[in-house]
């Protein structure tokens, strides 16, 4: 992220910081971390968007992490749009209304990346898009990203924030979870690298394909992973479950994350593995 | 299998038919299709559940592979098996027989009857959704046929893992669905009594689904067990001829073909 900044000179960034000040005005207020409930002024989350308190990274958009992540990016398939295979009511609505709040067509950004001068595909998933949820356009763009990079041996990294299926597409999203897996057993069968890092929520049936089938699985500070939801598990089992049982940091515990890494890290530790990965590897020689 | 397309039923009463009692357990299923079934235990890593029975049998005098989901049949079973909901190692256990069924050449049938993977404390410490992703991937890739038929419930990503292989079949009164309606309901209309409603909307029929090409075709089911039992065996018996004529590989872009679609 150092080399971010560097790119721009003294001059731009205080534009671009003028203006952001400017917008923050009006909403310049106090808000409350959902996580550790500090309040905090908005001003205080910074660049990262993140809980000075406790390190929990509130939920962006997959524009606005875009922006700090990488140093060059071309966006594959922006103009897919869902065919509404249910002819769902109001789901309409409902997608014009994400489509505004995030500048996507569905709930994830594809393209091909650089972080300096490591190159890999890429994909973000917008938790501001129906909840993150994977309908069958997300699903397509995520295969076609694995297609893609296995034709250019390329490695894939995926940010998952999702509630989970897009009921709104019933069972054409389930079928997206298979589809998915598929492409990156494929992809992985080329000894080709895949990591997901988990952001805040990543839940149901994103969890249970592509976000647990990275080579190595990274997540955020604090954010919430799990499968079925809290209220569900406890109108199950009829009892209280505790408030951490799906944080990050459990998981971690059970075993299946690799590693907890903060926002304002995750540039620099990705380009460490890309290039760990890039050379000197059994199967890349 | 024709027939039943113009006896025109509800969503709903396709839903309440495919949680009927009345249907058969995993066992009665299994004895009733396949000879000699040999069950085996456990995951190899943290237990053996009780949702999912696995063995070794025989059908058409060959070594056969079966997996089928169990709700139980007395009170005490039920709790045991949380009415057919399998945990983490449930799915574990149905992925190694899975293995050692390829490493073996036999072909492998699976039973679905399920509301859904197990949604409790234990089932997330012990990484439920990492055992389902871990299904979707190694089976998009295990080099033997496998044939699933939903008998009962198919319920979202717990049936989904139990159902990517070549090949998908539903009896007549059963359903497959994203979540459950009851579940559909809640979330979009914040009304669980609107169930009826959600079933229609959401395309979780046999015939339905079907035409999506989500299945394979339809097992037309009758209060007998034994008819019901002989119309699977005949289907599932042409599935695995099929099926075992084609090399590794044009199984494995098939398969792949099967879900690229979508
Ligand atoms: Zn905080």
């Amino acid at each position: 992220m150092q080399l971010f900044n560097e790119l721009k000179t003294l001059g731009q960034q205080h534009i671009k910081a003028d203006k952001k000040a400017g917008e923050r005005v009006p909403s310049g207020l106090w808000i409350a971390c959902p996580k550790c409930h500090q309040s905090l002024y908005h001003k205080d989350l910074g660049t990262y968007q993140v809980c000075p308190n406790c390190e929990y990274g509130f939920r962006i958009t997959a524009r606005e992490r875009l922006a700090w992540l990488v140093d060059d990016f071309k966006e594959l398939d922006a103009d897919m749009k869902t065919t509404d295979p249910l002819n769902f009511p109001d789901y309409n609505k409902k997608l014009e209304k994400s489509r505004r709040n995030t500048g996507l067509n569905d709930s994830i950004l594809t393209g091909i990346a650089k972080i300096q001068t490591e190159e890999f595909a890429l994909g973000i998933m917008d938790p501001n898009f129906i909840m993150g949820s994977m309908g069958t356009v997300t699903g397509e763009k995520i295969t076609h990203l694995f297609e893609d990079a296995l034709k250019k041996r390329l490695p894939v990294i995926l940010f998952t924030a999702s509630g989970g299926a897009r009921m709104q597409e019933g069972i054409f999203s389930l079928m997206q979870m298979a589809k998915i897996s598929a492409a990156v057993r494929r992809h992985s069968n080329e000894g080709l690298l895949y990591i997901t890092v988990l952001t805040d929520p990543t839940t149901g049936g994103v969890t249970a394909s592509f976000a647990m089938q990275g080579d190595i699985i990274l997540a955020e500070p604090r954010v919430l992973i799990g499968f079925a939801g809290k209220r569900v598990i406890e109108q199950t089992i009829h009892q209280k479950v505790p408030n951490n049982l799906q944080d990050a940091e459990t998981v971690l515990e059970r075993g299946f994350i690799d590693a907890i890494v903060q926002r304002r890290d995750l540039k620099q530790k990705l380009e460490w593995l890309l290039e760990s990965h890039s050379k000197g590897g059994l199967v890349n020689g | 299998m024709v027939n039943i397309l113009d006896r025109k039923k509800t969503a709903a009463q396709i839903v309440a038919g495919a949680r009927n009692q009345e249907k058969m357990s995993a066992y009665e299923l299994i004895n009733g299709i396949f000879e000699n079934f040999f069950e085996l235990h456990g995951d190899r890593l943290s237990g053996d559940d009780a949702a999912i029975v696995g063995g070794i049998a025989t059908l058409a005098d060959k070594s056969v592979t079966v997996i089928a989901t169990n709700k139980g049949e007395s009170a005490q079973e039920r709790m045991l098996t949380h009415f057919g909901c399998p945990q983490p190692s449930g799915y574990r256990k149905a992925l190694r027989l899975i293995r050692q069924a390829e490493k073996f050449g036999r072909p492998v049938f699976i039973f679905v009857n399920t509301a859904g993977a197990y949604p409790g404390k234990s089932a997330e410490e012990s990484g439920q959704g990492e055992a389902l992703a871990r299904n979707l991937l190694e089976i998009s890739e295990v080099k033997v046929p496998i044939i699933s038929v939903i008998y009962g419930e198919g319920g979202s990503g717990g049936a989904l893992a139990l159902a990517c292989g070549d090949s998908v079949w539903m009896v007549e009164n059963s359903m497959y669905s994203v979540l459950s309606p009851e579940g559909f309901a809640a979330i979009l209309w914040k009304d669980s009594k609107r169930a009826d409603e959600a079933a229609e909307v959401m395309q979780l029929t046999p015939e339905k689904l079907l035409a999506q090409k989500v299945i394979e075709g339809i097992i037309p089911e009758s209060h007998s067990h034994k008819r019901v039992c002989r119309a699977i065996k005949k289907t599932i018996e042409q599935e695995m001829k099929e099926l075992m004529s084609l090399s590794p590989n044009e199984l494995l872009v098939k398969r792949y073909e099967r879900f690229r679609k979508f």
